[in-house]
């Protein structure tokens, strides 16, 4: 007979569904179903069944090919490869717990590392834009109780969240929003009419890499202040139907994604984006939120934010931490030649990168710990499977909405395979013995 | 003025912060205790001796010192930081963070620099023969205090977002800018004698930008004034003066609005 386990959290994207039902098999093995997912939810939880999934440790060899190896020799070559880096680079953590990240960054104090996470080709430049000007944000269960303007800016979510709709931002009925997307106005800015524009009340087809002009034409709407003709593509009028939609909601908010944070402008975009909604806020109540893409990708920048102080591209280096992305992120870093050895855990910077730094990590000692072979894994020279947090080990993450969520233990990892948490604590252990003599 | 001679004899594998490599450190030191004074590649601490030839020896004073950085210096950053007084010449191109935080003296790069150089800058002078990077007399990454004072000449091309939250100073780039001209400006002054292509003075709350060239794009937040005849560089010509951004706050002075001002030439 099988059993069902309630309530569990989904470790795939930002928007972190706390609602799946996981029908595991009497021996608590075996996933045979999966309800209240997600296709690409149901898939990961999936993927951990696969029956060619790697169960040990595997080291590049020569001639390209890869040789299985013990834990022991896995651990071994990465604290000596962190040892011997005189700037290694520790990056993605965005696919783990946040008691993952915290041995992790032990590490990295102790080695002198660099740390970034995804956020650094994601939403690290929604970060750089907040330290610079603060956000009015608020959690997603206000949103779905109290929203009525709702604007998707440079993102997608029918396709990148897909549930993040129906939970929370246009479809649920809510304590003040009782008839669900009837009380709410959708507003989607994006140059392609992709399926979340699809359902907008309103869609501004802008030009592409003119975001930031049609916000600060949105302002100036706000202020009474003469406007071009067209701004972005757009007609004044059309934005002065805009602004006033946005003024008339009594909650609105804006969600934004990639294609505002790495088109052109970058942090400029959302700059303008969090000053948009602080004027909005001399009329009605409004907020703003990154549609934060890895499930908790979030609780790193928490984790390093109350570590180190800055929220992505921590440089160690020096004994503090040091932060400025376009010099301590990694794809400068890696393009730049700055670092010595490539550490990668709860990421695929192989698939993401550009391929100038993936040859980079290619050429360089590299490490790659992930349950599955990606692209990284692939060029890394050694390959470390671990459990899947949030299926087979527990752990703690964060929202898009920086609400910390327990995941669940749902199932067994295969016999023998250790945890992020595992692996990095056996990492530290070692790297304390070679420091000691230091 | 006593001059010190460093030329480069061991590049670095990865980058060398060289932070220390200004006149006041160097001020009142022999060759033999310059080649002492620490430098980090990566996580290693080392001296200025390991990657460079020292010859001479600083003044009695900052004023009194001048540096002339020879050799292939493209691995080396923080040249010319925080330095407050006397003179640093680089011959070739050196990296990121030149003239970082300088307040005082001369600094003459003969090649390009990379990104952030002369960001936080709060006086003396910096001249660039070559091209600069991104980031040109902005402010450090959280910071709201951009360049505040004294000059940067760039004579080639210039990178993105020159002068973001500028406070104060002069920048003057004869060549073209990339987007992001004076975001966030608040006072001071840049000049473009080239063209820029898009989002010149965006989110500005005052101080001046001059473009001799074209723009691509004008941001929706300008209004167009009048026209106006200014001194700029040394020489009277005519421009357009639009008040921006309309879309940013700005404050009141005797009863007036003070906008930020950009001059485009006719």
């Amino acid at each position: 007979m099988s059993k069902s386990v309630t309530d569990v959290i989904c470790p795939f994207c930002g928007t972190l569904c706390d609602d799946l039902e996981v029908i595991v098999s009497d021996d608590g093995k075996k996933i045979e179903d999966i309800y209240n997912a997600c296709a690409i939810g149901a898939e990961k939880f999936m993927h951990a069944q696969a029956p060619d999934r790697i169960k040990r440790p595997r080291m590049q060899q020569p001639d390209g090919s890869y040789k299985e190896v013990s834990y022991d020799e896995a651990v071994e070559y990465t604290a000596r490869m962190l040892y011997n880096a005189k700037k290694p680079l520790m990056y993605g953590w965005s696919s783990t717990s946040c008691e993952a990240q915290s041995v992790g960054h032990e590490i990295a104090e102790k080695v002198g590392a660099i740390v970034d996470n995804t956020a650094t080709v994601c939403h690290g430049t929604t970060l750089i834009a907040v330290q610079d000007v603060g956000i009015p944000s608020c959690t997603l269960g206000e949103i779905k109780n109290r929203a009525d303007r709702i604007i998707f800016w440079g993102c997608n979510p029918c396709h990148a969240h897909p549930r993040h709709q129906s939970r929370y931002s246009v479809f649920p009925r809510g304590f003040f929003t009782n008839k669900g997307h009837m009380n709410r106005k959708v507003i989607v800015v994006d140059p392609r009419v992709t399926d979340t524009a699809k359902l907008a009340d309103y869609h501004y087809q802008i030009e592409q890499g003119r975001d930031f002009e049609l916000l600060s034409a949105f302002r100036v709407a706000l202020r009474n202040e003469p406007l071009p003709e067209t701004v972005a593509g757009i007609p004044r009028e059309k934005i002065i139907e805009g602004a006033e939609v946005m003024k008339s909601g009594r909650f609105g908010i804006i969600f934004f994604g990639m294609g505002v944070t790495q088109s052109l402008s970058k942090n400029h975009n959302i700059d303008n984006a969090i000053m948009l909604t602080k004027d909005l806020n001399e009329f009605t109540k409004f907020s703003i939120m990154a549609m934060r893409g890895h499930y908790n990708v979030t609780g790193s920048g928490q984790v390093l934010g109350w570590q180190f102080g800055y929220p992505f591209s921590v440089d160690l280096s020096r004994g503090f931490a040091r932060y400025n992305p376009g010099e301590t992120s990694s794809n400068d870093l890696l393009r730049r030649g700055e670092v010595d050895a490539v550490f990668v855990l709860g990421s695929d910077p192989g698939a993401h990168f550009p391929i100038s730094s993936v040859r980079k990590i290619a050429q360089l000692p590299s490490v790659c710990v992930d349950p599955h072979i990606t692209p990284t894994s692939e060029i890394s020279k050694l390959h470390v499977p671990v459990a899947f947090v949030g299926v087979e080990v527990g752990g703690n993450c964060y929202r898009m909405d920086n609400v910390p969520i327990e995941a669940r233990k749902v199932v067994d990892p295969p016999e023998g395979v250790l945890t992020d948490v595992e692996f990095l604590t056996r990492v530290n252990a070692r790297l304390d013995q070679l420091m000691g003599g230091k | 003025m006593e001059t010190v001679t460093i030329t480069m004899k061991n590049q670095p594998k990865l980058y060398l912060e060289a932070d220390n490599v200004s006149p006041d450190k160097f001020a009142g030191k022999k060759a033999s205790e310059i080649a002492a004074l620490h430098a980090y590649e990566g996580r290693e601490q080392t001296t200025l001796g390991k990657y460079f030839e020292i010859a001479g020896e600083g003044g009695a004073t900052a004023a009194d010192t001048r540096i002339i950085v020879k050799g292939d210096v493209s691995r080396v950053k923080y040249i010319g930081m925080k330095m407050s007084a006397g003179e640093v010449l680089v011959e070739q191109s050196p990296d990121m963070y030149t003239g970082a935080w300088m307040q005082g003296g001369k600094l003459v790069v003969k090649g390009n620099v990379d990104s952030f150089a002369g960001i936080g800058m709060k006086g003396g002078e910096f001249l660039i023969d070559g091209n600069a990077g991104d980031y040109l007399g902005a402010a450090y990454r959280g910071d709201w205090r951009g360049m505040q004072g004294g000059l940067i000449r760039v004579k080639g091309s210039a990178g993105s977002d020159i002068g973001y939250f500028m406070n104060g100073g002069t920048i003057i780039v004869h060549g073209n800018t990339d987007v992001h001209v004076g975001t966030h400006m608040e006072g001071g002054r840049i000049v473009i004698k080239g063209n820029a292509p898009s989002k010149v003075g965006g989110q500005m709350v005052g101080g001046e930008i001059f473009v001799y060239g074209t723009i691509d794009v004008m941001m929706p937040g300008f209004k167009y004034v009048q026209d106006e005849e200014v001194e700029v560089d040394g020489e009277r010509s005519k421009f357009a003066l639009y008040y921006g951004d309309t879309g940013e706050r700005h404050p009141k002075r005797k009863g007036q609005i003070v906008y930020g001002k950009l001059y485009l030439k006719i």
